[in-house]
């Protein structure tokens, strides 16, 4: 066992914390830091419920030890909507019913912003395809499918 | 469940990870990527005490071609290889095989050498990585030497690698131009597992094969090269007829094992199928259309 001090940036946000070497990305963001958006599932990396972006691009964050995130940028769930608006993710999310219980929520936002910012004018089988990284038990995945086409419409006309 | 207690140490180069290992002894891993270790750990299945992660040195992080061939760094990640110019010019079927790999996330974190080096049998970037053909490059304390890929892959999850060397890259052979790469695999589902997979490379001068590799994964301890599938393509026009006599050579006495996905006879007919359509588009970029 040892214990290191690690910086990152959160969100926006710097913070410095001394984790344990074996300490989950996953966990040290639940329990050290708070951030509870991010679900762990599987803990071996097949599920993709604690999906994170860093510096961008979704890692999952349950096969990864904060250690290793030493200096990186981390992006989470709670980033989407800092104050009371939702993120048009969300909205569409709701608004198709693309989510039940939730707990593959957070993943699934995370990974569908990273595809919509790779293409803002990517197709339903693009979708599909990049989705697939992530498990959701609830929907059969179409309600999902339809919110990211949505949302990505909605997110180029604000862009536009 | 989570990784049982380790020591975490972090090379600044090669020369430091290798000096870490063998300081470190028989217990310590390197850490890359982590995607396949880091499960592991966290099923228990593995407890080193020391891991060395190499993901920040930067001499290990290129990726580059030359006439030689494709050079992968072994903290170049599998989604930075798979997307790279060089890699789709210079060695399309190791882009293809990452493509088959895992999920995106995962690409994203997880290192091809990191894939090659831990050896499942069962794997994309082993086979392809020997289907193409090359060199790894280890290091340890008393310095560095190259391990072909035909001598590099000993058994389950096993190396020509000794105790105290990281592998610090690998080395894809460049294939001159008139060459076709076919990788195929099947799985249950595109993200899980593949039950059975061909890596086949063919080159063809002037209407006739005279030069071809048949790669299988799943199916042996090892990626399995098909000498009889090979000895039969080279030196006869690309056909149909030749490809199937290939596909039956590959998969003659193959004994794959049985698991929940498929029976070994199962893991048989998928070789002959897969080396045959494998084959068959090899040939066709070989002729240059795609």
């Amino acid at each position: 066992m040892s214990t290191h001090d690690i910086t990152v940036t959160i969100n926006g946000a710097a913070t410095s914390a001394s984790v344990e070497s074996r300490r989950s990305l996953a966990d040290f963001l639940r329990h050290d830091v708070g951030l509870v958006g991010t679900h762990i599932g599987c803990e071996q990396g097949a599920c993709g419920a604690c999906t994170v972006l860093i510096g961008g691009r979704s890692v999952r964050s349950c096969i990864m030890f904060a250690v290793q995130a030493d200096g990186a940028e981390i992006q989470t769930v709670e980033s989407l909507a800092p104050g009371a608006e939702m993120h048009p993710l969300q909205e569409a999310f709701r608004r198709h019913q693309g989510l039940q219980c939730g707990f593959c929520t957070p993943g699934m936002l995370l990974r569908s912003l990273e595809l919509i910012n790779d293409n803002p004018n990517l197709t339903a089988e693009e979708a599909r395809e990049g989705i697939s990284s992530n498990m959701c038990r609830c929907t059969g995945y179409q309600y999902i499918v339809d919110a990211v086409l949505d949302a990505a419409a909605e997110m180029r006309a604000e862009e536009g | 469940m989570k990784s049982p207690p380790f020591e975490y140490h972090r090379a600044g180069s090669a020369t430091e990870a290798a000096a870490l290992l063998g300081e470190l002894g028989f217990d310590a891993r390197i850490l890359a990527g982590g995607q396949s270790l880091i499960p592991l750990m966290n099923l228990r299945l593995a407890a080193p005490g020391f891991l060395v992660d190499i993901t920040h040195a930067p001499d290990l992080a290129g990726i580059g071609a030359n006439g030689a061939g494709l050079h992968v760094g072994a903290a170049a990640r599998q989604r930075t290889v798979e997307l790279h110019a060089e890699t789709l010019a210079a060695a399309p079927v190791l882009a293809d095989a990452i493509s088959n790999a895992g999920q995106v996330p995962v690409r994203h974190q997880g290192t091809v050498v990191g894939s090659i080096a831990h050896a499942d049998p069962s794997a994309e970037m082993p086979a392809a990585f020997k289907a193409q053909g090359g060199t790894v490059t280890a290091q340890g304390a008393g310095g560095t030497r190259e391990i072909s890929s035909e001598d590099f892959f000993e058994g389950y999850f096993t190396t020509a690698l000794e105790e105290g060397e990281l592998v610090t890259g690998v080395t894809v052979d460049a294939w001159p131009s008139g060459t076709g790469h076919g990788f195929l695999e099947f799985s249950v589902t595109k993200e899980s597992w593949p039950i059975a997979l061909a890596a086949v490379m063919v080159h063809v001068d002037a209407g006739t094969i005279d030069r071809a590799s048949v790669v299988l994964g799943g199916v042996a301890e090892v990626p399995l090269r098909r000498p009889e599938a090979e000895a039969i393509l080279v030196g006869s026009a690309p056909g149909a007829e030749v490809f199937a006599g290939a596909a039956e050579a590959a998969a003659a006495g193959i004994e794959p094992l049985s698991d929940s996905f498929g029976s070994g006879a199962y893991r048989k007919k998928l070789a002959r199928v897969l080396t045959r359509r494998a084959l068959t588009t090899a040939a066709e970029r070989a002729g240059g259309a795609t």
